[in-house]
């Protein structure tokens, strides 16, 4: 369960302004992509075309192709419900919904397909996918009290495990850990490497070493100016792109001369 | 998007001020004192008139209420309590019908408004409610009366005869449509639109980190609205129905012009056997009533104080209830 995500000359547009630029970028099936670039590059932009999660702010709006395994995701007829389904999402700031337990955070996903499952399949699932975020052993005992209780690491964990308990085909993940303090960030990139073993991970960082200990290939976003729309500069497996990229831009973010 | 985001301000840099102790002010800041003391002031008189409307409720009407029933009874008014109940009975009957009615569809206007309609057609919307609210109840009660009471006599005798096996809708149904649904229908039109601003204000609260989890789960816009708005909302909605209330159940001069009530106490709705509400009773008979007979209606004002007083009572309590789930950790 894990597919490759192809996107041909991708536009994204805020109603007239084009936000981000002609993106072509191939992100293979059981690998961290990550995403870098300096703030209002268009690199969470993106990542939100990804999951049709731009579509939320009206106006938003695509130009291109989004292949998932070679289906369009913006194809006539695609409903981005359904593409969300198979395209988790993970934000910036830990988001478990406040009023429901840890229990029922993890089965959100599963009880909005409407399926009727028996309790000891939930309860395998849940125990799954919280084993599979790093979690179960902080919680087991506490499935029934508030998600919102937990600390911001564990929340975030937790927000992995609602994700990954839909079984979805990529995991996108936008900034993380940019909430999270040292040892939470450690425990969520430990994480990540295990969940790339079955997912699409594709992740945006602002943090340099994080990408270059996360991932496998790393893709630089950058814009040319305020009011002009960000642009993938140079992509690439990471050990190149942070010791010999080809791009001039590129060597300078990497190596603090700007951004 | 970070485009789309307007920048917080930033907390000003700068050497931290000592800051005075909140119970002495700087003397040499006349403005802190004056504020002080004049929000002190306001803390103060809500509280001295909620007392002085208490202490005139009880002094006025403690005779009813000490009097001895026999004496009551020989003046033809009943004890006290015989007395009241069929118009407690009215004013909570009339005010539940009002909310079961105006509730649902306020939260739906507010729905609409806050989450499906488009920018354009969203605000003319939220002046239109708000311009219901403006309305003077006595126009509310010369509508009621003269206009909707005589239209909507179709509906009744169509409710009645097909619905009929459903006590509420059962009985003779009034052949003038001056009975209890229309006064709640009345009553729900009066306080939809306190219903719904408030509604509309918690809605659009409703953090955009919490939305944008439930559509990332593959929510439909009504899920997301399912998992992310209500729950957050809830305690929101919830002090929304209970001013609702408070509105429906103290409201006068409407209820007065359209109901011709009695001292019933039946679930018919549609009958001209209506039961009549405490504030409708009291202005009815509040001119010609003389000696114990204003006491007793003064008294029947205190009841409709408490009535009000415990539902704010039980709102509370429902909404501290579950405080560890708000939406507000």
């Amino acid at each position: 369960m894990s597919k490759r995500i192809e996107t041909t000359d991708l536009n994204v547009y805020y109603g007239s302004f084009r936000a981000v630029e002609d993106v072509t970028i191939t992100i293979e099936p059981r690998t961290v992509t990550a995403f870098i670039g300096p703030s209002g590059c268009g690199k969470s932009t993106f990542l939100r075309t990804l999951n049709r999660m731009h579509e939320v702010i009206p106006g938003a709006h695509v130009e291109g192709e989004v292949l998932l395994d070679g289906e369009n995701l913006y194809g006539v007829g695609v409903d981005p419900v359904r593409v969300r389904r198979q395209v988790g999402m993970v934000f910036q700031r830990p988001n478990p919904f406040p009023t429901m337990s840890i229990k029922e955070n993890v089965l959100a996903g599963i009880r909005l397909n409407n399926k009727r499952m028996p309790r000891a399949e939930q309860d395998d699932l849940v125990e799954r996918s919280l084993r599979g975020a790093n979690l179960w052993e902080e919680v087991k005992n506490r499935l029934e009290l508030p998600g919102s209780g937990l600390s911001g690491g564990q929340q975030q964990r937790l927000c992995i495990a609602r994700a990954i308990a839909m079984e979805p085909q990529v995991l996108l993940m936008d900034e993380p850990c940019s909430a999270l303090d040292p040892i939470s960030t450690l425990a969520i990139e430990d994480l990540i490497s295990e969940l790339k073993e079955q997912y699409t991970i594709v992740i945006v960082t602002h943090n340099m070493q994080q990408a270059a200990r996360v991932s496998d290939v790393t893709a630089f976003f950058n814009i040319a100016g305020t009011g002009s729309p960000g642009r993938l500069i140079e992509v690439g497996p990471t050990d190149k792109i942070f010791s010999a990229p080809d791009e001039k831009a590129t060597e300078d973010y990497i190596s603090g001369r700007f951004g | 998007m970070s485009q789309k985001l307007t920048r917080e301000p930033e907390a000003a840099p700068g050497k931290p001020e000592p800051t005075p102790s909140p119970a002495r002010p700087d003397p040499k800041r006349p403005g802190e004192t004056v504020f002080r003391g004049f929000a002190l002031g306001a803390g103060i008189a809500i509280l001295a008139i909620l007392a002085a409307v208490a202490t005139f409720l009880l002094i006025q009407g403690s005779p009813a209420l000490l009097a001895d029933p026999a004496a009551l009874t020989a003046k033809g008014y009943g004890p006290f309590l015989e007395w009241v109940l069929p118009y407690v009975f009215g004013t909570v009957w009339a005010a539940v019908l009002a909310l079961a009615m105006a509730v649902p569809v306020a939260i739906g206007i507010a729905l609409f408004i806050s989450h499906y309609a488009p920018r354009r057609l969203a605000q003319p919307l939220g002046y239109v409610i708000d311009l219901l609210a403006a309305v003077p109840s006595v126009v509310f009660g010369l509508w009621g009366s003269l206009m909707l009471a005589p239209a909507v006599r179709p509906l009744f005798t169509w409710l009645n005869a097909n619905l009929g096996f459903i006590p509420l809708f059962s009985g003779q149904v009034s052949g003038t449509g001056r009975t209890i649904f229309t006064a709640a229908i009345v009553l729900a039109t009066m306080v939809l639109p306190i219903i719904t601003s408030l509604c509309r204000e918690v809605f659009l609260q409703t953090p955009k980190l919490h939305e944008e989890a439930a559509l990332a789960l593959g929510a439909t816009r009504w899920e997301m609205v399912k998992m992310s708005v209500f729950p957050f909302a809830r305690p929101g909605i919830i002090a929304a129905v209970m001013l609702g209330l408070g509105r429906a159940l103290g409201e006068t001069m409407a209820v007065t012009m359209v109901l011709s009530g009695g001292r019933n106490i039946t679930f018919q709705i549609l009958t001209s056997e209506n039961p009549n509400s405490i504030a409708a009773q009291i202005a009815q008979n509040f001119p010609e009533a003389f000696g114990l007979k204003t006491n007793q209606l003064i008294a029947a004002g205190l009841v409709l104080f408490l009535i009000t007083l415990v539902v704010n009572m039980i709102a509370r309590w429902i909404v501290a209830r579950r405080a560890a789930y708000s939406g507000a950790n």
